[in-house]
């Protein structure tokens, strides 16, 4: 049974014991406030790169610069790009096992469960601390079968074919002023290679983590799967809780080529004072399966519209995107379905939780262009709105420009209906477990598609979300 | 001697919803091992006193207590009291999506459960299945059922067997069934009193609302209640529900009018 168990024991701690805590800040290289043309080559030089890449970079933040914000979706006039650091580098080298790390950013780690999860359930793990990855391993029979796993600085050391031919392609660096910033000051991130025909059948997982104030993280992905291959890959995320603003602001590309498939699942649990600024997306070939899991609950902003290019007949795309905003929170999530060729596919399911000054807002679009016939998409979001003052918004866009096409759309929203919580507390739960298996019961389409362990922590989180909100 | 406490007791309770009094005046006492029958024609303030009983946060007390084991529990939220060993099973229970019925089962039990025995321990999920497949062999409920959402999509007698299979699993010692045989065919009825009947004990006891006489041939009450207008204006033994049947609320009406002026 694909369902999980749901453990919603009374849980004790909120975010600040859990994920809140910081190390002292103890750093080998620390890039002053602010971005210029300095600071990206002092990134570029620390990293030894070659010329190519920090062209790449120099580029790119011309784009970022002659780029107006956008205005378009959440509020980010209080973002203030002076203010960020936008490179630390917290240690001297990488290590590939948890004990040559310095002592206070593995304890971090330890304390985040990630070293138990890896002997677990994972094939491999990369953990980012700041800018860079300060952890890296993949089980040895993966690396036999031609199976890349590491950090993008590393991959662009050691194949700098591979990256030379995709980086960029998917999301070029002027796609948009946030991708635009990331090529420029990126660092970190996974490079994943899978040869043909290879499966992965347990996750990889990475895992970031931002600990100082007013830092940028600018991690950096890209995923190559070759013909008939498979891979799932997760990432997870927190940050520490400071009063000022920190940014997030990734870039993760993908390409999944013929008959293979990529499943990649985020649960983003940043602090609320973390702006989360991402742009994702992938290309499918020919009867190519992609598939995004989204889990977004933490981040004061979060604007991420995963996306999925079907280039060549019989690919299939799909988004499963789980957003909650609770107090102060602007969760702006959805995803992109762009159909290029006929006979092509794509689904969208949005589940939005919005619980006191919480927003959610479902943002997506589906194109599909001329020529693309007999393509199939279907969009669903159902809002959920915990209490009178939350809100939530649709904005489902569609550009449709064939005429043999089956499109589908349904939205939903409703309310926790009191009626619900008396029945469930009637049966002797509280009002705050009532609520977080009512919530639970309602993202359970999304929940079962993931891996056991990261549906508990889901549920978890959710259970956290309601514990001291409920009076 | 100690003073004897009943299980369950109601005190002068007027109640209602909205600023309305529904409930003027309700006195009622169940022993242990005792089935009540309550009786009365739709309006009478039937379900409103089994949502009070229960707990609902939408209903005002006005005055009156209502003593379980001897202790108020007018002030206590409905899990509160539920945690303690009062139940009920719902004329209309509410559908829960993307919850499956074993799921809420095992937290509603291991919620009850300790609060009951005082310990910190849940049932381990051995334990837990077993207790539930024991429970569905005995209702002879089917083993899906478990993996079902939690009301979702289930026929009438669907949603009144799952509630007798809740009324199992946490082994109340008060239950209040609130019209548990509307919109029940006389099989499904005849199951689900079958139920009922194999889950009490003389340890507990039970407060049967109904609106008709045909569900205390399965389920034998040892007193019988006729509410109107929001006050019990008859009580008495078995053959009362029998003849109610017979001679109708009308009956009860003019009785009460009778004896009133």
């Amino acid at each position: 049974m694909a369902t999980p168990e749901v453990e919603l024991k009374r849980l004790g701690s909120e975010y600040a014991e859990k994920y809140g805590f910081r190390d002292p800040e103890q750093y080998v290289f620390k890039a002053r406030k602010g971005l210029d043309r300095e600071v990206v080559e002092q990134i570029s030089w620390i990293k030894n790169e070659p010329d190519w890449m920090r062209e790449f970079r120099l580029r790119a933040l011309e784009y970022f610069l002659r780029r107006p914000m956008p205005t378009w979706g959440a509020d980010l006039s209080e973002l203030n790009f002076d203010e960020i650091v936008y490179y630390i580098k917290p240690t001297e080298r990488q290590g590939t096992s948890w004990d040559e790390l310095p002592e206070h950013i593995r304890r971090t780690f330890d304390r985040l469960g990630i070293p138990e999860a890896e002997r677990k359930f994972l094939a491999g793990v990369g953990a980012q601390y700041e800018s860079e990855v300060v952890y890296h391993s993949l089980r040895e029979e993966l690396t036999r079968l031609g199976v890349i796993f590491v950090d993008m600085d590393t991959a662009v050391r050691e194949y700098p074919q591979l990256v030379k031919q995709y980086f960029g392609t998917i999301i070029p660096p002027n796609d948009n002023k946030f991708a635009a910033l990331n090529s420029a000051v990126w660092s970190g991130g996974s490079f994943v290679y899978v040869p043909e025909g290879v499966r992965v059948e347990v996750p990889l997982q990475a895992y970031f983590r931002i600990n100082a104030e007013n830092v940028g993280q600018f991690e950096r992905t890209l995923i190559i799967v070759e013909p008939g291959a498979y891979v799932h890959y997760v990432e997870g995320c927190t940050a520490p809780i400071y009063s000022a603003a920190s940014l997030h602001s990734a870039v993760v590309e993908i390409i999944v080529k013929e008959g293979a498939r990529c499943r990649y699942t985020t649960i983003q649990n940043w602090s609320k004072n973390v702006y989360n600024l991402v742009t994702k997306r992938a290309a499918a070939y020919r009867d190519a399966t992609m598939e995004w899991v989204d889990g977004n609950l933490g981040s004061k902003v979060t604007m991420k519209y995963p996306a999925v290019w079907l280039m060549e007949p019989g690919a299939r795309g799909e988004v499963l995107s789980v957003a909650f905003a609770g107090d102060g929170q602007h969760q702006d999530a959805g995803g992109k379905m762009v159909h290029v060729a006929p006979y092509t596919s794509s689904q969208i399911i949005s589940k939005s939780i919005s619980k006191g000054t919480g927003r959610a807002s479902y943002r997506g679009l589906v194109k599909v262009h001329r020529g693309a016939h007999h393509v199939r998409a279907n969009v669903v979001c159902d809002a959920l709105l915990l209490d009178e003052q939350s809100r939530t918004d649709t904005y489902p866009y569609m550009e449709i420009e064939e005429e043999q096409v089956s499109i589908g759309h349904e939205a939903t929203v409703s309310k926790v209906a009191e009626e619900q919580l008396f029945y469930l507390q009637s049966r002797g739960l509280t009002e705050a477990e009532a609520m977080s298996m009512i919530v639970n019961g309602f993202i359970e389409p999304i929940t079962k598609e993931l891996p056991l362990e990261y549906a508990v922590e889901l549920n978890r989180l959710i259970a956290l979300e309601m514990e001291g909100s409920v009076g | 001697m100690a003073e004897h406490t009943p299980l369950f007791m109601i005190e002068n309770l007027h109640a209602g919803i909205e600023g309305k009094e529904i409930l003027r005046g309700v006195n009622l006492v169940i022993e242990r091992g005792e089935i009540h029958a309550l009786m009365g024609p739709n309006g009478s303030g039937k379900s409103t006193l089994a949502y009070v009983i229960a707990g609902h946060p939408n209903y005002e007390v006005y005055e009156g207590r209502i003593l379980y084991k001897g202790e108020n529990v007018l002030e206590l939220p409905a899990d509160e009291r539920a945690r303690m060993g009062m139940f009920l099973a719902f004329q209309y229970p509410t559908a829960i999506p993307g919850v499956t019925m074993a799921n809420f089962l095992r937290l509603a039990v291991n919620a009850v459960r300790k609060a009951r025995s005082g310990e910190d321990k849940a049932l381990t999920p051995r334990e837990f299945r077993r207790l539930l497949r024991e429970k569905l062999e005995m209702l002879r409920i089917d083993e899906t059922f478990a993996s079902r959402y939690l009301n979702e999509g289930f026929s009438g007698g669907e949603k009144k067997r799952a509630e007798i299979l809740q009324m199992a699993m946490l082994e109340p010692e008060f239950a209040v069934l609130d019209e548990t045989d509307s919109g029940l065919d006389i099989d499904a009825l005849r199951t689900v009193a079958d139920g009922v009947n194999q889950l009490f004990n003389p340890n507990m006891a039970l407060l049967v609302i109904t609106h008709y006489q045909r569900i205390l041939n399965y389920l034998r009450p040892h007193y019988v209640h006729v509410m109107l207008d929001g006050k019990i204006t008859i009580s008495g033994g078995p053959e009362l529900a029998e003849e109610l049947e017979q001679k109708g609320y009308d009956w009860v009406k003019t009785q009460h009018v009778g004896t009133a002026s």
